[in-house]
């Protein structure tokens, strides 16, 4: 083993979003010591959302945001050892070990790991035409099938089998949805929303199906076909499977950091370990404006928790402690969802829900608890900071849209 | 425009009126889209698409001379251009304004 530098610095494992924000946020900050980032992938940090939306609708370009170009890694001193995956981590030397037999040593650790997609736990389910969406190979390699014509199966109704469902419909493929519960986006959003994208779809010509259970994936290489409980055959030219992520939290549980659905960390970030921080996918964090425990699997969460635990690092005590928020882009409709999705709350329509251009906010009592927008962005942002203020709001003023949701802020924070 | 000195071809984008400080303005001229804002008695105008992604920063959220993109929340000065919170890093295209007769215009060849 070779032996620790002076100042071995941050490591961080995981070059995705939140390691890519962590670094910058760290250099941002004034940390000026070493920094190693380790990742998998051969690439640089780059945003995800772009993968089953614009990647797959405009199948002729790529569209990548990259959280910073590689100029700035190397101006701004970062080690990168990209391609290299760790395989343990040693607490107690503070080491972490590569799949390529290098060790690297740290002060500080953050685990940025993500999450990896569930696939099919079917017989077939590792068939070579069915594909997850995670990696700008995952988008590039699912995109080359979406030709007029293709027969398409998304297995799956949430955000990302629907993104990918509606972008092949853009190609002119021959779409079906199959979903085992019985609505679309069902962990994201109430049934109102539900049906009006179920309806949204259909009128795209996507088939979409509830309540199916998929046994099998059978065919040859080149001609996959879906078995379902009910006795049906669907034969396909490709399969996207959207079934949710598992977190990447294998090293944490190896070396025996809490976790429980992800790497348990606290308002800070940090991991049972001081010398260990966690941001995004991988972790399951303590949110004080709730007084939960969240795992999150979000583009906000992936940058503002990783900017908190770097500025954490770099001296200062900074508590993350933030209104979550998420979007989807469907057949050109912006919605964004702000707050926690609250089962059983109250409901109030501002604008026309319908039409897709309004706010579909849910209450508890007279508190503001989820907002949920429909090509209405700037609404949104206003709804976001009432929940945040937490205080008592009147619903008639929130579902009248002659009120101003700006006016009814200002006057909620002067009060 | 043949009133307008030599070297300077200054277009109108829109009233003083249509902007406040809350709510800017979006204007389509010639292929360009521009965001119009309105700060401490002044106007100042700079491309509507974010540098990051598709975001319209006249439909963002404005605090002093801080714009926040309504799509991931980064920020930039709307005065300079210059990005001022992640995940934005490139700087937007500003134009020097001019306000005559009560309409907000800018020279679209000066960015
Ligand atoms: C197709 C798609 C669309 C999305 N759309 C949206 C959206 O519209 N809105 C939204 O809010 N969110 C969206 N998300 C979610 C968002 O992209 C994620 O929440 C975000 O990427 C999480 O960032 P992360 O850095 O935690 O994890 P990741 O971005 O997954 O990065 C983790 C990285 O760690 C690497 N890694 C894992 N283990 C190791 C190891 N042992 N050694 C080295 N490297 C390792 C992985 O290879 C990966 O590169 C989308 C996600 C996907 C996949
Ligand atoms: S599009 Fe503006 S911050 Fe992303």
């Amino acid at each position: 083993m070779t032996s620790r530098p002076m100042m071995p610095g941050v490591v961080v494992i995981g070059a995705g979003q939140a390691g890519g924000r962590a670094i910058e946020a760290l250099r941002g900050h004034g940390f000026q010591g070493p920094i190693t980032l380790i990742g998998s992938e051969p690439h640089l940090p780059y945003e995800r959302p772009a993968l089953s939306k614009e990647m797959l609708l405009d199948t002729a370009s790529e569209t990548i945001a990259w959280v910073r170009p590689a100029d700035w890694y190397a101006a701004e001193n970062v080690r990168l050892l990209l391609g290299a995956t760790a395989t343990s981590i040693d607490r107690d030397a503070r080491a972490v070990s590569l799949n390529n037999g290098t060790v690297v040593f740290y002060d500080t650790l953050i685990l940025a790991t993500g999450a990896s997609p569930r696939a099919l736990p079917v017989p077939g389910g590792d068939h070579p035409r069915c594909h997850t969406i995670r990696t700008l190979e995952d988008s590039r390699s699912l995109r080359t099938h979406f030709v007029p014509g293709a027969r398409i199966v998304v297995v799956g109704a949430g955000f990302i089998g629907l993104e990918a469902a509606a972008a092949a419909t853009s190609h002119g493929c021959a779409v079906t949805v199959l979903e085992a519960g019985s609505r679309v986006m069902a962990r994201g959003v109430p049934p109102r929303i539900s049906s009006l994208y179920a309806a949204l779809h259909r009128s795209h010509g996507v088939e979409l199906h509830f309540g199916v259970g998929i046994t099998a994936i059978t065919g040859p290489e080149n001609a996959p076909v879906v078995e379902c409980a009910d006795g049906t055959s669907i034969p396909a030219d490709a399969i996207v499977v959207g079934i949710g992520v598992v977190p990447e939290d294998g090293l944490a549980v190896a070396c025996g950091l809490a976790v429980d659905g992800g790497i348990v960390v606290d308002e800070h970030g940090r991991t049972t370990d001081p010398a260990i921080y966690a941001a995004g996918d991988v972790t399951r964090h303590y949110n004080p404006l709730f007084g939960l425990s969240l795992r999150l699997e979000s583009w906000q969460n992936a940058q503002n928790q990783a900017i908190a635990i770097a500025r954490n690092i770099a001296g200062q005590n900074i508590v993350y402690a933030e209104v979550p928020w998420f979007w989807s882009d469907q057949y050109g409709v912006n919605m964004q969802i702000t707050g926690l999705p609250t089962p059983g709350a109250t409901t109030i329509e501002r604008g026309d829900i319908d039409g897709f251009n309004g706010l579909l906010l849910e209450m508890t009592g007279n508190r503001l608890v989820c907002a949920i927008g429909l090509n209405a962005t700037r609404d949104l942002r206003f709804a976001k900071q009432i929940i945040s203020l937490g205080v008592d709001v009147d619903p008639a003023k929130l579902a009248d849209p002659g009120v101003k949701l700006a006016d009814l802020l200002r006057e909620l924070k002067s009060r | 425009m043949t009133d307008q000195p030599a070297g300077s071809r200054l277009v109108a984008l829109c009233d003083v009126a249509e902007v406040t400080e809350d709510t800017p303005a979006q204007v389509d001229h010639d292929g360009e889209v521009y965001a119009v804002f309105a700060h401490d008695g002044a106007y100042y105008v700079t491309q509507d698409l974010c540098t990051h992604g598709p975001g319209n920063l006249s439909e963002g959220y404005v605090e002093g001379c801080e714009v926040e993109c309504p799509f991931h929340q980064g920020k930039f000065n709307f005065i300079t251009g210059a990005p001022t919170a992640p995940p934005c890093t490139d700087a937007l295209r500003v134009w020097a304004v001019t306000v005559q007769d009560g309409k907000i215009c800018i020279d679209p060849a000066q960015a």
